[in-house]
């Protein structure tokens, strides 16, 4: 990163405290929700005394089964969460099943403790260990199975293994607590300040649940304080606030708590996957299988692309996959960056590691050895790879010569030091959005689309394409997004937010420069003309353009993927068991790097991330009762300052030919794909000892 | 009478109040009359009376009187009385310091003070750390080093990194991550974070 790169553009709001956050608006009249939560994990409500809570001081209403207003789609069979809070029934332990309105948030909370509920048990199971060895617990297919070559192959190779591979369940944690203020107002007009990713998905939702209009609902989301995917739906804790404010007539605000994360917004589910790798004595590999078991909830299905990876990353004409999933009585999972695919790296790059150490080779010689020219598994060339190159880099970066392949070999007092890689690799998306572009005759250019920014920098990586293709300094260039009325852009996930929107800002800057240039002509002027002359000219205040943009037959001619190697070096303690990443370097190959600065600081933030899933987190359940028991900072821990070290972040930066106008590529997965395989090599190269569970934590290092 | 002429009367709890007080147990055991009393508000009366303490503090060099309940925290005080919503809530439980502010020059993490336990106290928050538009020298670094992402933990981590160079907690990085270790940064922004200290503290401003 050069200090002279672009800074972000809304940094001057965030580093005041004036950007402003979901629970941060004023409404006239605005009342304060709390959640009353289920403390049994499965069965029914049998009871719910609201009395003392209705009667104590500030309260409004409670709000619960009993008495919400009637959502039209609630009503009818199927559909997804509609027994979450609209029903008598529970799925997990810490389900929302009442909220209590007051007219301060201390007498809310207050009020919540008094509301008491008497439930009829049911058997339940929240293991899902346990649920994949039950014979009798239903096992779902995830995604159909895929099968190049012969099946199995693996078992018959010169040189063959096949291990199991375990993560646990992740939360999101993003620093800013979920929630939502809700408005419902008379003739069914509804305003919501949300934390989504996707004002369009948050206002389909509602429309969707209440059978009203879409425009009826205006949904405000400018800043949202992290995601990483919890707020790629709407919640029914949100549906509960919306029902609260149509209840009492007047607008609710829900923040939930930090133990309230780990229950009611979803997590990266736990994973049980099984690798069988074979290859030939000069290395070749000749068989791939790759079986992963996901867990779910009881009341609605998820999946994820667990097994994609092994389908297409290596040369190999043998590949077989299955994914199914298991209900467990627990909140239903979502989407955690770099999603099914990093819990996929994590299994694949340890045992392509693990064959590497078969054959005696280096891993970075083995991967290169069966790195494919074109994706076998949809027959087609890659749009753009440069992953050899990418090796090379971060190779030379980390002093890749410094790793012995014995492990165990570098020693210095009680430490071991060790070196690992890994590969991510996440499909190049691009969606379709729509941008109104506003070019005035003071020399600014506004643009707007209902895209959403979690963190990524969108308002930046937009207004610096504008600024290239305009020539507009970049701060008379304003990106407005994070407003459902906007013209619509799909929800901020899978990557693909700076391809799909940025193709839209393309399209618009291209078609006002045609404009102008096109006004120009008509007026006699130079075809070179500065647009603010050339409106003036023609006493325009400004013109205006709206584009929808799309991917069109690229797509289907090409394997579009975004790469990354991760290159760490760790230490670990022998005594202790600590282990401590001491170097990263991280290199991204997703074509033009449009911002520089913000780009490296999702690669940093992805390297952050992996070292949390390979060495500290996992949300703890006392099965006994289906209860998390870290479902706090204190116990659930996320990396902080100390854990890490200096990140050297390093990009291709070559354009993809076809993905889009701007040759770039999403990164937002990739940064993390794959990292926590990095770390369990160095873990291997510096002890011996190979760990297929996540999280390493010192007792498994000295088991 | 306005609330700063009653005595505050720490020990007694709402529920000893109504105990003591036959008008008021009349009311309370006659359901529908307390409720309809509720909604006219004499319960806030009531709370105002006896359950709220008085309070004098300055918050960004502006003094504020007010009478809040005494459970109210610092953090909730700031953001929904004063409307002061740069400081934010992570966890309400100082675990992750996104609520960090200055009280009397100190860095403390608001969700832990209740607000009452600041009287006479001077509070400075993000938005009491630039002087007019002039960003404050650790405020235009975080920028220049893009110290966050989300911006979310921002306020708590600049709070902090200013007390953290007044600490003297900046001999190496390795000193600066450890006590810059109370503010988590999800998107994982902390070698930028330091790379921000950093400069500040070389380039000798006074923070």
């Amino acid at each position: 990163m050069l200090k002279e790169d672009t800074d972000r553009v809304d940094g001057i709001l965030k580093v005041t405290g004036k950007a402003k956050y979901f629970a941060e608006y004023e409404l006239p009249g605005l009342t304060y929700g709390v959640l009353v939560t289920s403390t049994i994990t499965k069965g029914k409500i049998t009871g719910l005394d609201t009395k003392a809570a209705e009667n104590a001081p500030g309260v409004i209403a409670v709000v619960s089964h009993l008495n919400k207003p009637s959502a039209t789609a609630y009503e009818q069979e199927g559909g997804p969460q509609m027994k979450i809070f609209y029903t008598d029934k529970i799925f997990y332990n810490g389900q929302p099943i009442a909220i209590v309105v007051a007219n301060t948030f201390e007498r809310a909370t207050y009020a919540a403790s008094l509301v008491k509920a008497t439930y009829a048990k049911e058997e339940f199971n929240t293991d899902f260990a346990k649920a994949l060895k039950d014979p009798k617990a239903k096992k779902l297919q995830g995604q159909a199975d895929y099968k190049r070559g012969i099946e199995n192959a693996y078992k018959t190779a010169e040189v063959k293994l096949e291990e199991r591979y375990f993560l646990p369940i992740e939360t999101h944690n993003p620093m800013e607590l979920h929630g939502i203020i809700a408005d419902w107002r008379p003739n069914n007009q509804v305003t919501v300040y949300a934390k989504t990713q996707g004002v369009k998905a948050t206002q389909g939702t509602i429309a969707n649940v209440f059978k009203i209009p879409m425009e009826n609902i205006q949904v405000n989301s400018e800043f949202v304080g992290g995601g990483f995917g919890m707020a790629l739906r709407t919640w029914p804790l949100e549906i509960a606030t919306v029902m609260a404010s149509k209840h009492i007539g007047k607008p609710v605000k829900v923040v939930i708590t930090r133990a309230q994360m780990f229950t009611m917004v979803g997590n990266r589910p736990a994973a049980i996957q099984t690798i069988g790798l074979g290859a030939d004595k000069d290395g070749k590999l000749t068989g791939i299988t790759h079986r992963a078991y996901g867990e779910t909830s009881t009341y609605e299905n998820f999946t994820e692309g667990v097994v994609n990876m092994a389908k297409f990353m290596y040369q190999c004409d043998n590949v077989n996959t299955s994914y199914a999933i298991v209900p467990v009585d627990l909140g239903v999972p979502i989407w955690m960056r770099g999603p099914g695919e990093a819990t996929g790296a994590f299994a694949l790059e340890s045992a392509i590691d693990e064959m590497a150490h078969a054959l005696d080779m280096d891993p970075l010689d083995f991967r290169i050895k069966n790195d494919p020219e074109t994706d076998q598994q949809k027959n087609k060339p890659f749009s753009s790879k440069n992953i050899k190159e990418a090796y090379k880099l971060g190779a030379e970066k980390i002093g890749w010569s410094n790793r012995k392949n014995k492990p165990g070999s570098l020693v210095e007092g009680p430490w071991q030091t060790g070196y690992g890689v890994s590969v991510g690799v996440f499909n190049a998306n691009r969606g379709k959005a729509s941008v109104k572009g506003i070019l005035k005759a003071d020399g600014s250019l506004l643009l707007q689309s209902a895209t959403s920014d979690i963190g990524p920098g969108t308002g930046t990586g937009m207004t610096l394409i504008a600024n290239k293709l305009m020539k507009i300094p970049v701060n008379k260039i304003t990106f407005e997004l994070g407003d459902s009325s906007l013209p619509p852009a799909p929800s901020q996930g899978g990557s693909a937010t700076l391809s799909t929107v940025g193709s839209a800002v393309n399209d618009v800057c291209v078609a006002l420069k045609s404009a102008i240039a096109e006004l120009a002509a008509n007026s006699n002027m130079d075809a070179t003309a500065n647009f603010v002359e050339v409106l003036k000219k023609n006493n325009l205040p400004q013109i205006e353009v709206t584009k929808e943009s799309q991917s069109g037959k690229e797509k289907d001619n090409y394997s579009m993927y975004s790469f990354s190697i991760h290159f760490v070096q760790v230490k670990v303690h022998a005594l202790t068991g600590v282990v401590k990443v001491s170097k990263i370097v991280s290199v991204g190959d997703s074509g033009t790097i449009v911002s520089p600065k913000t780009a490296r600081s999702q690669m940093l933030g992805g390297a952050v991330g992996g070292i949390g899933m390979a060495l500290t987190e996992e949300s703890i359940i006392d099965h006994r009762y289906g209860r998390y028991i870290n479902n706090n900072f204190a116990d659930y821990h996320v990396p902080v300052n100390a854990d890490v070290p200096e990140i050297d972040v390093n990009f291709i930066n070559k354009p993809d030919p076809y993905i889009n106008p701007m040759g770039a590529k999403g990164m937002g997965e990739i940064a993390l794909i794959g990292f926590s395989a990095a770390v369990a090599n160095a873990v291997f190269n510096a002890t011996g000892k190979r760990i297929r569970t996540l999280p390493i934590t010192p007792d498994k290092v000295l088991a | 009478m306005k609330p700063s002429d009653q005595k505050p009367n720490q020990g007694d709890s709402r529920r000893d109040f109504l105990k003591k007080s036959s008008v008021i147990t009349a009311i309370a055991l006659t359901p529908g009359i307390a409720v309809k009393a509720a909604e006219n508000n004499a319960d806030e009366r009531f709370a105002e009376l006896f359950e709220k303490i008085p309070l004098n503090l300055t918050v960004n060099n502006k003094a504020y009187k007010a009478s809040v309940e005494p459970r109210v925290t610092l953090l909730d005080y700031l953001r929904e009385e004063l409307h002061l919503t740069g400081t934010k809530k992570g966890c309400d439980h100082g675990q992750c310091g996104a609520c960090t502010v200055h009280v009397d020059g100190q860095r403390v993490n608001s969700c832990l003070s209740l607000a009452v336990m600041n009287e006479g106290k001077k509070i400075t928050t993000i938005e009491g750390l630039a002087d007019g538009d002039t960003l404050h020298p650790m405020q235009a670094a975080f920028i220049k080093h893009d110290g966050f992402q989300c911006g979310y933990c921002t306020s708590g981590q600049i709070m902090s990194a200013v007390a953290c160079i007044r600490e003297g907690h900046t001999s190496s990085r390795a000193e600066i991550s450890e006590y810059m270790s109370g503010n988590i940064c999800r998107c994982g922004a902390y070698p930028n974070i330091v790379d921000a200290i950093v400069d500040v503290k070389e380039g000798g401003a006074n923070v």
